[in-house]
């Protein structure tokens, strides 16, 4: 019994050491702040924060570089979980930045199109698919709202839609949980309440 | 040395360990979406099969047998495959971080991985030698690897094929397995292992 306790013990001890020395051996180079940073943002890659992706913003907000406050599609859902992850405190939307607005796609008018590919270059998460000469078309699934495709377009055939709720999005309501004030708390008998 | 050839095709091909014993369907199931995915999956299983049969053996043959305590085998050889999967994490998310976060919770996953306690134990119920342990490790391994890759580039097939609605997704995944797991039974009886 002893000595299966001992061997037991000392296989785990052997391991843990090597683990350790591994973990310290091989420490990874990126910076975690910086993942955990690049999580929270929304990843729609539009630039309107003044840098030219999220991951690029997340090490500016990680290097004391900028502020949190510069990310409208994030909203204040984005600057409330940055300033809880950085112990700052949460403050509004830098209108500099831009406005938040509800969640949209771009639409490609297909009968105006000339399939110039402009779109396509601009187009940071690759969610146009064309060819020179040929329509180019949305995908919409993969579209963050960026709006960055609608200045290079020469025809101004994109348009950006409001995404309408459907049966691959739909979440739940929240609870809807009627706050009312008490009505004069009195007596010994717990009253009903709502 | 002809004893390492059968060794090494019995358990590539004969008893593939996934599409004859059944052994590692998590892996295969989860991570054959894409081919590139599936690969360095293969390649990290590889890795921790061969070794953690190689370390198996050793704390097998010079700690568990020398003590009498060949009941606490099971619990001993989860611990080396943790210490081993746990390794090759590090090592995985410092030499490629890309491919670390491709395989996400499938790498953890292989620590539960049946394939790999299942060829430590396997190779104890055979009695294998330092050689053989590890040479039949590595088969499991290299025959884990066909399977997972060939099934990758099957499904990337049927993601773009035209596929009946009921069929979808997991259903065609299952018919598909089905299917290479009867042409693999066709190796049955190549050599006796």
């Amino acid at each position: 019994m002893l000595v299966a306790l001992l061997v037991v013990a000392a296989l785990a001890v052997v391991f843990g050491a090597l683990l350790g020395f591994a973990a310290v051996r091989f420490r990874p180079d990126d910076d975690p702040v910086v993942e955990r940073i690049d999580r929270l943002l929304p990843q729609t890659q539009c630039g309107q924060c003044g840098y030219p992706g999220c991951r690029p913003y997340a090490e500016a907000i990680a290097g004391g570089d900028a502020d949190i406050n510069q990310c409208p599609p994030g909203g204040e859902s984005t600057i409330a979980a940055l300033a809880d992850l950085l112990g700052r405190q949460a403050k509004p939307l830098n209108p500099d930045n831009g406005t938040t607005e509800a969640p949209r796609v771009a639409l490609i008018d297909e009968d105006t199109c000339i399939g110039c590919t402009l779109c396509i270059q601009a187009c940071p998460v690759d969610a146009i698919v064309g060819a020179a000469k040929q329509m180019h078309t949305v995908i919409a699934a993969e579209c963050t709202g960026c709006d960055l495709c609608l200045p290079p377009c020469p025809v101004d055939c994109i348009d950006m839609v409001e995404v309408t709720e459907d049966i691959h999005d739909w979440v739940w309501p929240m609870p809807h949980i009627n706050v009312r004030p008490r009505q004069q708390v009195s007596g010994s008998g717990p009253k009903a309440s709502t | 040395m002809q004893d390492i050839v059968i060794i090494l095709i019995a358990t590539v091909l004969v008893n593939n360990f996934v599409l004859v014993r059944f052994l590692g369907l998590c892996p295969f199931m989860g991570v054959s979406g894409k081919l590139e995915s599936a690969i360095g999956m293969a390649l990290a299983t590889t890795f921790v099969l061969t070794l953690s049969s190689v370390c198996s053996y050793f704390v097998n043959e010079y700690l568990l047998s020398p003590f009498g305590l060949e009941y606490l085998r099971t619990i001993a050889f989860i611990l080396v495959i943790a210490a081993v999967v746990q390794f090759t994490e590090i090592v995985v998310r410092r030499t490629s971080p890309l491919l670390y976060q491709i395989l996400g919770i499938y790498l953890p996953l292989i620590t539960t991985n049946c394939a790999v306690l299942g060829v430590a134990l396997l190779n104890v119920q055979e009695s294998h030698g330092f050689i053989e342990s590890a040479v039949y490790g590595f088969g499991a391994a290299v025959g884990f690897s066909l399977a997972m890759t060939l099934f990758a580039g099957l499904r990337e097939r049927v993601a773009a094929a035209d596929v009946p609605v009921p069929f979808q997704g997991a259903a065609i995944a299952l018919i598909t397995a089905g299917l290479m797991s009867l042409a693999f039974m066709g190796f049955s009886g190549l050599v006796r292992a």
